[in-house]
């Protein structure tokens, strides 16, 4: 990490944006009765992985960088998703099952008693109707969010596994008012039906395919947001309040703002993940910032490698790529996998995916060396690493 | 020497007794079925209504069925010629052809035609009884008195409390014919009011006044809407109310609603009360895991639900045994609950010993991993035993409440009360006076320590987290009692949990039931102003700015290491 770019990270990246940038859009653009023809639905699939993939950037750049767990990652990521579904929600205009100006759902609640000066909308949804203040909400909406909670959190010094519960307890409570019909966000059926984004057909290939090379571009962009702060003098500090924040207290730096600032970093990586995710899915809904989605997140980075770049972008699409396939395939096994995977790669890949190759280095060399073989063997102890 | 004779002959026998048994039929059935007919088939509306007032105290449910069809025009007329008309209803199974078959008021028997085939009718060729609105109001007066005398005091309770509000002297002698013969308190006490409550509009004053004062010794409730009426018109209209009547109307206005806002605070009170012993119940494990072993157990809540299903299995094991609703039955609580903390111990002992063990220095991934193990077992569990939720009879005692103040105290509630106190107190020994909990503390304080003062940490370990989950898993079986049972119950109160310990402080029993208490009583007082969600999130909100207070929790264990 401290190095220049190394061959493998340089040819990983090749690979990876040849594969985004061309080789799946061009495959989409084949004619459909070619063999190699990828559908919308497929493309739109892995668009979905990629967008997980930066929530997963955002997850591992606090706990694989900073020892923040936080299980409130989808909170934001679902903030941007909403944020930029209440723009898309407007863009429905009167193609909705009501024929009416508003979204459906506020015609089906009656909104128009509760707020008749508008028409039934929400004061705070009218600017919305603007695309560039949706995407000026993706950002400062979580970013603010994110930037309360961080300020009251690290102030006070809530560490560890104190800050992991409170996350998911803000989690919770935000999940819980999203449900409510009377928060005005579609209660729990959240977010849906859109149809057109900068006056481009949703539900064309040509906007799909846009929208894959865009979440694309995020993600890499994100790489390399996260590359660039992890290896600057920032994410020394970074790694030393992850390794022990008392010596970086005491030598004098102000930890808590650093964690607030890649708390805020970290939320608005997410939300513009959840901002490209919702119009590729089609929809969001309150069940996207549930807790255990946040916990997910957190395995896919725990699978890929945590303290990497790399293995969070591959756990996120490995363990995503699994889930479509086992929910398909064996629908009652799939929380088995998942609950098994949880358990095997923090008792004996702690260093994930990317780590084997070098977990596998180490014990080679215990084994074929004279030193006490046990203690490589025990499955924890053999990788001391702090929190 | 002359019956004994009588009774000796088998013919005179035989007589008497076929007129003893006709009788009895009279007095029984038959008397009641005929005056519903000549109900239902005399011309002259007054004698019907007369006839239908009499059936008013006939217990028989044709009655009640008989009359509630006729008020929706569902008795039939057949007439057949040179005979009396036969009024009948129809049974509510049809056949194909939408045909049902008519059974005869006067009988009770299915109707049939002179070969003894049952005789088949469309509801809508029928002729239907007459009613008029005289008729319609008779019948209504006669269904709601014969509630007063339902078998189950429930209805008759409900019924009084209903027909007070009505204010229709016709069934003050109703009332009054029931309090006679009521044995249950609750329902005398519903009668005495639905007395005094039609007695407020007596025509006469003093019965009135003395009505008033009866509610107002009675505090009771129902009758607060007619006093605030009645002291708004007084103001107005003093004519009609003399000085004394208003004082008393005003005097049992204000009592009533001082008992109102008693009654209130008391059911506030209790309902935080066993809310805070639920939360109390469910976070105790988990104030011993976390907070005394510093183990993010996040399948704690699954070890709740696995005490929950041993209770299910329990139960029925000995609905296997004895039956549902048998004295034996009703034993299986005790039994379940000791079962349920022996299940939950040992998946504990397997889940320290094959997993947490290994993640004692590394606390944040203990709880990955026991996430791991809580999404395997809730998978597992309705592998086992569907998604749906399963059903948990309450043992007998532990059904119906107690009613005091205006207040409904549920058995199954205060028993969680009493329960929750009790494991408390049980923890707080465990800890205080055996040699384990010595050793717990011990770990607790200085892990290194008390490793070099020969404590076995290891076996230390392994008891206290089993003991951990075995409480979760007794937890589960009460709470069983007053909740749905399914592979979800553990997720709905793991963030509880969490936030009881967290909000406590870590590592002692009286954070967490102070957190218990203030978080269960709080929310209680809140839901009623701000529904159940919005009243959960004010305390989740509330609970993260405290800790910006107290970021150690209510009771921070004082230490001097840094990293604490």
């Amino acid at each position: 990490m401290k190095r220049a770019i190394s061959k493998t990270e340089l040819g990983f990246l090749a690979v990876a944006g040849l594969l985004f940038f061309l080789v799946l859009p061009a495959l989409n653009a084949l004619p459909e009765s070619h063999p190699l023809h990828l559908t919308t639905f497929t493309l739109s699939l892995c668009g979905k992985y990629l967008c997980y993939a930066v929530l997963a950037l955002s997850v591992d750049l606090l706990w694989g960088y900073t020892g923040l767990l936080s299980l409130g990652q989808c909170l934001f990521f679902s903030l941007g998703g909403y944020a930029l579904g209440m723009y898309l929600m407007l863009k429905i205009g009167t193609r909705g099952q009501y024929h009416a100006d508003i979204p459906d759902f506020m015609v089906f609640l009656e909104f128009i008693k509760r707020y008749p000066d508008t028409g039934g909308l929400p004061p705070h949804w009218l600017p919305f109707k603007s695309f560039w203040f949706a995407a000026a909400a993706v950002v400062w909406v979580p970013a603010v969010v994110a930037a309360i909670f961080g300020f009251l959190a690290f102030r006070s010094r809530i560490k560890g596994v104190y800050f992991s519960i409170l996350t998911q307890a803000l989690t919770y409570a935000a999940c819980l008012m999203f449900f409510r019909n009377d928060f005005t966000f579609g209660g729990n059926n959240g977010l849906t039906d859109f149809k057109e984004i900068l006056g481009f057909d949703l539900n064309a290939a040509g906007t799909r395919r846009g929208l894959f090379i865009a979440t694309a571009v995020l993600l890499l962009a994100t790489y390399g947001l996260c590359r660039w702060l992890t290896t600057c003098r920032f994410g020394k500090i970074q790694r030393a309040i992850r390794d022990s924040e008392n010596r970086v207290l005491f030598s004098g730096y102000a930890t808590a703002n650093f964690k607030i600032f890649v708390f805020v970093v970290a939320a608005i990586i997410a939300s513009l993940g959840g901002a490209l995710f919702v119009p590729q899915v089609g929809i969001i809904n309150p069940s996207e910032m549930a807790t255990d989605k946040s916990l997910e997140a957190v395995v896919w980075v725990a699978v890929g490698g945590r303290g990497t770049l790399v293995g969070p972008i591959l756990g996120a699409i490995g363990v995503n790529w699994l889930k479509s396939y086992a929910t398909h395939a064996f629908p009652e096994y799939w929380l088995f996998i998942l609950g098994a995977l949880f358990i095997v790669m923090t008792l004996f890949f702690p260093k994930g995916i990317v780590g084997i190759p070098e977990q596998f280095r180490v014990w080679r060399a215990r084994r074929a060396g004279p030193a006490p073989a046990a203690a490589a063997l025990a499955p924890a102890g053999a990788t001391e690493e702090k929190p | 020497m002359m019956p004994t004779h009588l009774f000796r002959h088998p013919v005179v026998f035989l007589m008497i007794l076929a007129a003893l048994v006709a009788t009895a039929l009279q007095s029984r059935g038959a008397g009641h079925r005929d005056i519903l007919v000549q109900a239902i088939t005399n011309n002259d509306v007054a004698a019907q209504a007369t006839l239908i007032v009499t059936l008013a105290n006939q217990p028989d449910p044709v009655v009640e069925q008989t009359l509630t069809a006729w008020r929706q025009g569902a008795v039939y007329i057949l007439e057949p010629e040179d005979k009396p008309k036969i009024p009948f209803l129809l049974e509510a199974a049809t056949d194909a052809t939408g045909q049902a078959r008519g059974v005869a008021v006067a009988t009770g028997e299915v109707l049939k035609d002179a070969d003894g085939k049952p005789l088949l009718f469309t509801a809508a060729e029928l002729t239907a009884a007459d009613t008029s609105a005289k008729l319609r109001r008779a019948i209504k007066t006669t269904l709601d008195v014969l509630a007063l005398s339902n078998a189950n005091p429930n209805v008759r309770r409900d019924a009084a409390t209903k027909l007070g509000q009505e204010q229709n002297p016709d069934y003050l002698p109703h009332f009054r014919d029931r309090l006679t013969n009521e044995q249950f308190p609750e329902v005398r006490k519903a009668l005495a009011e639905a007395i005094a409550l039609t007695e407020l509009v007596d025509e006469k004053p003093a019965v009135r006044l003395a009505a008033v004062r009866a509610l107002d010794a009675q505090r009771s409730i129902a009758a607060l809407d007619f006093l605030v009426r009645m002291a708004a018109e007084a103001r107005t209209n003093q004519t009609a109310y003399s000085p004394e009547m208003s004082a008393a109307i005003l005097q049992a206005r204000g009592r009533i609603e001082r008992h109102v806002a008693t009654s209130n605070f008391i059911e506030t009170a209790f309902h935080g009360l066993s809310l805070s012993a639920v939360l109390l119940i469910a976070a105790l494990g988990l104030a011993i895991t976390f907070g005394l072993m510093g183990i993010i157990n996040m399948a704690h809540g699954e070890m709740i639900m696995l005490g929950a299903y041993t209770a299910y299995l329990t139960q029925n094991l000995f609905i296997h045994w004895f039956g549902q609703g048998t004295p034996g039955f009703n034993w299986y609580f005790p039994v379940a609950l000791p079962l349920s903390f022996l299940s939950a111990g040992c998946i504990g002992v397997i889940l320290e010993r094959g997993i947490i063990r290994h993640l004692y220095k590394r606390p944040l991934e203990s709880l990955l991993a026991t996430w791991g193990v809580s999404l395997v077992l809730q998978q597992g569990m309705r592998t086992l035993f569907g998604a749906a939720n399963v059903q948990v009879y309450s043992p007998s005692w532990l059904t119906g409440n107690l009613n005091a103040w205006d207040v409904v105290f549920a058995y199954n509630r205060m028993f969680v009360i009493g329960f929750a106190v009790s494991i408390v107190v049980f923890t707080w020994l465990l800890l205080t006076k055996t040699s384990l909990g010595l050793q717990v503390r011990a770990l607790m304080q200085n892990r290194q320590m008390a490793a070099c003062m020969g404590v076995r940490t290891d076996r230390v370990n392994m008891a206290t987290f089993a003991f951990g989950s075995g409480l979760a898993g007794m937890a589960g079986a009460c709470l069983s009692q007053i909740g749905n049972i399914g592979p979800g119950l553990g997720q709905s109160h793991i963030v509880d949990c969490f936030m009881v310990v967290v909000l406590g402080g870590v590592g002692n029993l009286q954070g967490t039931v102070s957190a218990a208490l203030g978080i269960g009583v709080t929310d209680q007082i809140l839901q009623p102003h701000l529904g159940a969600v919005l009243g959960k999130i004010t305390v989740l909100a509330a609970i993260i700015l405290f800790l910006q207070w107290r970021p150690a929790g209510l009771f921070a264990t004082r230490g001097r290491g840094l990293e604490s």
